[in-house]
């Protein structure tokens, strides 16, 4: 729009700086600063900064996703050599071998498949799975509740880290007949969740989040932060975009980094904020976001999208737009929320339109192009489907291009409406007389068959 | 013979006698049968007018056996001068011997191949058959019958206003609400049309037969002229039979429904050209092709919801129509017949779409309004009777006796306890 200064809100980013592969994976005394920079912006994406976000499985999972979709080779080649090396520290083979076949000797020597790790891990991982079930068979004689628990949790853990995930989740869940307090339900659900998100079940996501809120004992905030994260990531997935709005936006500023094996906070941001945009009206957009004094710490880490919503909010359709087109490149590579950027998109879009022709009687149609940074042509095809759709009551004057808001008159339709009842009505009783005349008139022929 | 001549001229005087005159002729009947061919003189003797029953008999003798060509035409006018003279009593104590002389009549007319000498006799016929308009005979589907073939519509569209509610024979109502659709087809009055053959798809009928099959299939089309959509399944109120396996006789048309509702022209035409001779078989081939016509309209009636004016070359871009000038010929045929509301304007090609002017205001609204809502009391009050006719009938209490355990009528049981057969 006219007279708006577009600064640069991207302050703090700086060019990669920092170099070094994030060591601890869920430590949070690494440089908070790192992960306090906007990361998803419409810059470019630094894979190094963004894999600093996650840790575990997942950075692991959004690494491969990247190169997957990312068409520029060398940036192919840096997540894949960065799942390389988070890879080498843990102990899931088949994910390592999955890499390996990806880079396809393109790194050099180092980054090939080393056989001899593999082995060795793999020996490991049957002594430790013989180590864990002789203790577990020795727990389950004793019938030490508590030990057992701890012994499927080991079980648990390890079938975790080496990637069987099926067999995790089922250890995870056999820990719940051992559970007494409240913490080890929590715990459990917590780690049942993890998995499912991995596996993509988000069903078992939605019920182990009510199961853990049940729980008597009221929950510290961090965990109720991530149980929030998790319903709206669930909910993501079912496409119920309000719903996960809602939960996201509940999300509490406690969360900081502590749920990196899942989520991370510009995540949570992003996409309470698209998924707002996309189903909300004006007055929850305005108090349960923009007035959401929590939430304005997820805000602070992605200012771009913060931009985004108060111009939606104070109407500058065009810069809101050209906003989400930036962003757009960087979201394909999320892996929450990639299928769903275009259905999300469109609905903002339909929603701006709307909003824009809501206060009016009448609409220059060319302004309204200029707004929105398109054709008439287009626009016209666009709010003739909305028309269609019932969603803007307008009529477009196509000579003069201009769109007239169009009132129904109640006391016209209600007359029809009243005409046409009284027809049907009609015509249903004469055909059911005329009907139960013929069954009658069948029965007592049939009866008179009988006699 | 002549003792039986002398018996109808004495008795036709009063009721009771025509009623023993009634039992002396049922008796007679097989003589008169076996001496058919020396009867047409005694005809003579006897006046329709005043011994119509007994005239009756003589005549349904006389025209049992074979009839010559050169008998066909004087037979003809025998039949009409009586149909036109006869005294409706007396004749409605032997329905069945009327219906069956009418019947042959109606024979005897296409053997001659003049349906319209038919038309006024048989209309009359029914006239004098009814028991009250509201009472179909076997007499209808004839006279409609004579009236597809003659071409004379208009005559039928008096018989077709009237409501049927009483009917003799289900064969007759299927036949009946067949041509009668068919009629009004022709007239274009398809929302009567609609009503006629929706009452022959959905009527009660354990086995499906062909009349409703060709009527199921005039149903889909008309419907998707009326409304433009065919709804996929029938009503719940259907016979279940009707409902399996209608759809899958007419086949080709249920495709063509569905092609319809796709809403694009090209390939809806299409689909008729291929399937062509089979709607060709079945006579149907101009319904399909104001169907296929009949999406035009639709489509230019969506487009009054959402512009105010638009340009004749968009109109024909958007409907898929050739050029702006078949769009202007549409519209303008369509503003004719008040299917729309808008005025052309040729200078800058544009046509500007109206809001509908009825602002419910007028005094023939109100009448219009008023007689509506007369005619639904009178409908409801029908309903209430037969629902208190019903509830008396000894047959249906006693079935709802037995079947009280299946029924639930714990709170509203209005069969007194006695029919718990």
């Amino acid at each position: 729009m006219d007279g708006e200064d577009i600064s640069n809100p991207l302050m703090e980013m700086c060019a990669n700086g920092i170099a070094g592969v994030d060591d601890a994976p869920s430590s949070s005394t690494s440089t908070t600063e790192r992960k306090n920079r906007p990361i998803i912006s419409g810059e470019q994406l630094d894979i190094e900064a963004y894999a600093g976000l996650y840790s575990g499985r997942t950075k692991i999972k959004r690494l491969i996703f990247i190169a997957h979709h990312r068409d520029n080779t060398a940036m192919q080649l840096e997540a894949l050599r960065m799942a390389y090396d988070e890879l080498k520290k843990g102990e899931n083979t088949q994910l390592f071998r999955e890499v390996v076949q990806k880079i396809d000797d393109r790194l050099g020597p180092n980054y090939s498949m080393d056989a001899a790790w593999c082995a060795m891990v793999d020996r490991k991982a049957d002594q430790r799975k013989d180590k864990l079930e002789s203790e577990l068979n020795a727990y389950r004689t004793n019938l030490i509740k508590e030990s057992i628990r701890m012994g499927y949790n080991d079980f648990g853990d390890f079938y975790y880290a080496h990637g069987a995930l099926g067999d995790a989740f089922k250890s995870y869940v056999r820990t719940r007949d051992y559970c007494t307090t409240s913490k080890h339900i929590i715990q459990m659900c917590l780690s049942a969740i993890l998995v499912s998100i991995e596996m993509g079940q988000f069903t078992h996501v939605t019920s182990y989040v009510s199961k853990a809120e049940q729980t008597p004992e009221a929950l510290d905030p961090i965990t109720s932060a991530k149980l929030r994260c998790a319903a709206g990531l669930a909910h993501l997935e079912a496409k119920k975009y309000k719903l996960a709005a809602r939960k996201f936006l509940e999300v509490g500023p406690e969360l900081g980094n502590s749920y990196g094996e899942v989520i991370a906070p510009q995540d949570v941001a992003t996409y309470g904020v698209l998924c707002a945009l996309a189903s909300f009206d004006r007055t929850e957009l305005k108090n349960k976001v923009i007035d959401n004094i929590n939430f304005r710490n997820f805000l602070e880490l992605v200012p771009e999208v913060r931009e985004l919503i108060n111009d939606f909010y104070s109407s500058h359709y065009a810069s809101c737009l050209e906003y989400l087109g930036n962003l757009k490149s960087n979201l394909m590579l999320d892996i929450h929320i990639h299928d769903h950027v275009e259905t999300l998109y469109d609905q903002i879009r339909s929603k701006a339109l709307i909003q824009y022709t809501h206060p009016f009687v009448s609409v220059d149609m060319r302004m309204m192009a200029d707004a929105f940074k398109t054709s008439v042509a287009g626009l016209e095809k666009e709010l003739e489907s909305l028309i269609t759709d019932n969603q803007i009551q307008a009529r477009i004057d196509s000579h003069n291009k201009i769109l007239y808001a169009r009132h129904a008159d109640q006391r016209n339709a209600t007359f029809q409406r009243v005409l046409q009842t009284g027809n049907e009505f009609d015509w249903d009783v004469r055909t059911m007389l005329l009907r139960a005349n013929l069954l009658k008139h069948e029965y007592n022929l049939r009866a008179s068959r009988k006699i | 013979m002549e003792a039986l001549v002398t018996q109808i001229q004495g008795l036709s005087g009063t009721a009771s006698d025509v009623l023993s005159l009634q039992n002396l002729l049922k008796q007679a009947d097989d003589s008169l049968h076996a001496e058919s061919t020396r009867l047409p003189p005694f005809l003579d003797q006897l006046d329709p007018s005043k011994h119509s029953l007994g005239y009756l008999y003589f005549l349904e003798a006389c025209t049992a056996g074979p009839v010559t060509q050169e008998q066909a035409s004087s037979f003809l006018l025998t039949i009409a001068r009586f149909i036109s003279s006869c005294v409706a009593e007396q004749i409605r104590l032997a329905p069945d011997k009327f219906i069956c002389v009418c019947k042959r009549f109606k024979d005897q007319v296409l053997l001659l191949e003049e349906p319209l000498r038919g038309v006024a006799p048989m209309l009359t016929a029914i006239r004098k058959l009814q028991l009250s308009s509201e009472h179909l005979t076997a007499l209808h589907p004839e006279f409609l019958l004579l009236c597809l073939l003659s071409k004379c519509y208009k005559t039928a569209l008096s018989i077709l206003e009237e409501d049927i509610f009483e009917v003799d024979q289900p064969r007759d109502l299927f036949l009946f609400c067949y041509y009668g659709g068919m009629i009004s087809i022709g007239q274009k009055q398809f929302r009567k049309a609609l009503e006629l053959l929706h009452n022959v798809v959905t009527a009660p009928m354990s086995t499906v037969n062909a009349i409703a099959v060709e009527a199921f299939k005039k149903y889909i089309l008309v419907s998707l002229i009326h409304h433009g959509q065919f709804p996929t399944n029938l009503p719940k109120y259907a016979s279940s039979g009707a409902q399996r396996n209608l759809k899958n006789l007419c086949q080709p048309y249920v495709e063509l429904a569905s092609s319809y509702s796709n809403g694009k022209i090209a390939d809806l035409e299409t689909y008729v050209e291929a399937n062509k001779d089979k709607f060709e078989s079945d006579n149907n081939l101009g319904l399909v092709k104001q169907a296929v016509s009949s999406m035009y309209k639709r489509n230019i009636q969506r487009l009054t919801q959402t512009y105010l004016t638009l340009s004749l070359q968009d109109i024909a871009n958007r409907v898929q129509l050739n050029s702006p000038k078949e769009a202007e010929m549409h519209v303008l045929q369509m503003i004719k017949d008040g299917e729309i509301y808008a005025t052309i304007n040729q200078k800058d090609g544009m046509v500007r779409f109206l809001e509908d002017p009825e602002q419910y205001k007028t005094c023939e609204m109100i009448e219009r309004i008023d007689s509506s809502i007369q005619r639904l009391m009178t409908v409801s009050k029908k309903l209430n009777v037969m629902d208190e006719l019903m509830s008396c009938d000894p047959l249906y209490l006693a079935k709802a006796g037995r079947e009280r355990q299946r029924f639930d009528f714990d709170d509203f049981d209005n069969v007194p306890q006695r029919y718990n057969i």
